[in-house]
């Protein structure tokens, strides 16, 4: 079998929004969509400042934990009008948005399941290759604390990446690329 | 919960492949690049699926940046095309690409560049595309111009084009940039030097193609792009689909 060397990631450069932002990226299900939560948040970099040229790219199982990919034995048709996919450019403070549903919890193989979650790509000028995290949900301390990813970070890690409540469906998320508050990343 | 065997993983890539975060000849890397070590997360159902989009993602002409506004964009007309494989060079197909570049002058369609090259009220700067069954995928553009930038001194960025990649799975997920051969402003450029791995670097560097490119009309170049591949289990030697 040939095996090929893979393409290297470079910057996304300052100007992503010629062609990244879509006109229905933040929503992951349209707007009037029963039951949809949103996340908020803000990009901020080492000095705290915001970064007003970067992209916040979402991914996520549908509230079943099922995809709708030939990945997934199981297949997933239960919502439609569901992406599973969201991407929001941030604004001039570093503001992000994504209208979702919230995940169901995961099998994990081996008999583990995996805590709700949405897996985080952020793009911007200065970053060389994306940074990914993952967002968790305040409301599922039982699913946490049994969650094979964070069970693997220390409390203060594990803790970073549970989304605060902010009353009405709302969740805030923010990301510090460097700084005293350095959000957890991931090598995927 | 029922039991679910999780399928293959995707190889991670070689060292030297991808650039650090923290890169001090690109200064802007400075503020933006973690400090901390990643952690290392296991690929289970949420890395190994992705977004897959398709041509609902693609306005008819999307391929073509060069008949904007309903004229002829000024420049090199250039063919850009090429495979997206993954590195057991299996075709990636229906896959979205999204490119965007700068016009023949060296300036984008963006607020932000304010540099004193013209815009060209006819070229576009961006185009969308879908890969085919074999992975195959084509633009037409304008060759783009170097332009300035304030890394350091007298810096330009060599003539690129952006690429945004999505391929099967959420691992697989790539944006990089193209360039051209033999530019000679590669030298002085860290994003390009970033990648630590000279064949790496070789990679993103696109080939003359004399047997695409079209008479009187346009100039070919060729692109293939590399995904990560999928793992192999010591018990399986070749997938079936191959």
């Amino acid at each position: 079998m040939t095996e090929l060397g893979c393409t290297p990631s470079q910057t996304v450069g300052p100007y992503l929004a010629l062609v990244l932002p879509w006109a229905d990226g933040c929503d992951v299900v349209p707007e009037a969509t029963v039951g949809a939560i949103t996340i908020i948040g803000r990009v901020l970099d080492g000095s705290g400042d915001p970064i007003p040229d970067g992209l916040v790219e979402t991914w996520q199982a549908d509230p079943d934990g099922r995809f709708d990919h030939s990945d997934d034995p199981r297949g997933a048709q239960s919502y439609p009008g569901f992406r599973g996919f969201g991407r929001c450019p941030t604004d001039e403070a570093g503001n992000f948005m994504i209208r979702t549903l919230k995940p169901g919890t995961l099998p994990a193989g081996g008999g583990e399941t995996e805590a709700p979650h949405l897996d985080v790509s952020v793009f911007a000028r200065g970053l060389l290759n994306r940074v990914v995290t993952r967002i968790y949900f305040p409301d599922e301390a039982e699913a946490n604390a049994a969650d094979p990813v964070l069970r693997e970070l220390s409390t203060r890690d594990a803790r970073a990446l549970i989304a605060v409540p902010q009353g009405d469906g709302r969740l805030r998320f923010d990301i510090h690329l460097q700084g005293p508050h350095e959000t957890p990343f991931f090598h995927v | 919960m029922r039991q679910l065997v999780l399928p293959r993983g995707y190889r991670r890539d070689d060292e030297g492949t991808h650039p650090p975060l923290d890169f001090a000849d690109y200064a802007s890397t400075a503020l933006r690049s973690p400090a901390k070590p990643l952690i290392l997360l296991p690929q289970r159902l949420t890395e190994i699926t992705g977004p897959v989009f398709g041509s609902e993602r693609v306005q008819p002409g999307g391929d073509d940046l060069t008949s904007y506004g309903g004229g002829e964009a000024v420049g090199q007309r250039i063919i850009v095309h090429g495979r997206l494989l993954d590195s057991d060079a299996r075709a990636v197909p229906h896959a979205l690409i999204e490119v965007w570049q700068a016009n023949a002058g060296g300036r984008y369609r963006h607020v932000n560049d304010q540099w004193p090259a013209s815009l060209d009220p006819h070229f576009a700067g961006y185009g969308r595309a879908v890969t085919d069954a074999d992975g195959a995928y084509r633009f037409t553009t304008v060759k783009p111009g170097a332009y300035p930038w304030k890394n350091h001194p007298n810096a330009w960025r060599p003539a690129h084009i952006h690429f945004s990649v999505f391929g099967r799975a959420f691992t697989q997920r790539l944006v990089t940039q193209m360039y051209f051969p033999d530019d000679p402003l590669f030298f002085q450029d860290p994003v390009f030097n970033s990648v630590p791995d000279a064949r790496a670097r070789a990679r993103m560097i696109s080939t003359y193609d004399h047997s695409v490119t079209t008479d009187h009309w346009a100039l070919a170049f060729r692109f293939d792009i590399v995904l990560r591949g999928r793992e192999q289990t010591p018990f399986e030697s070749e997938p079936d689909d191959d």
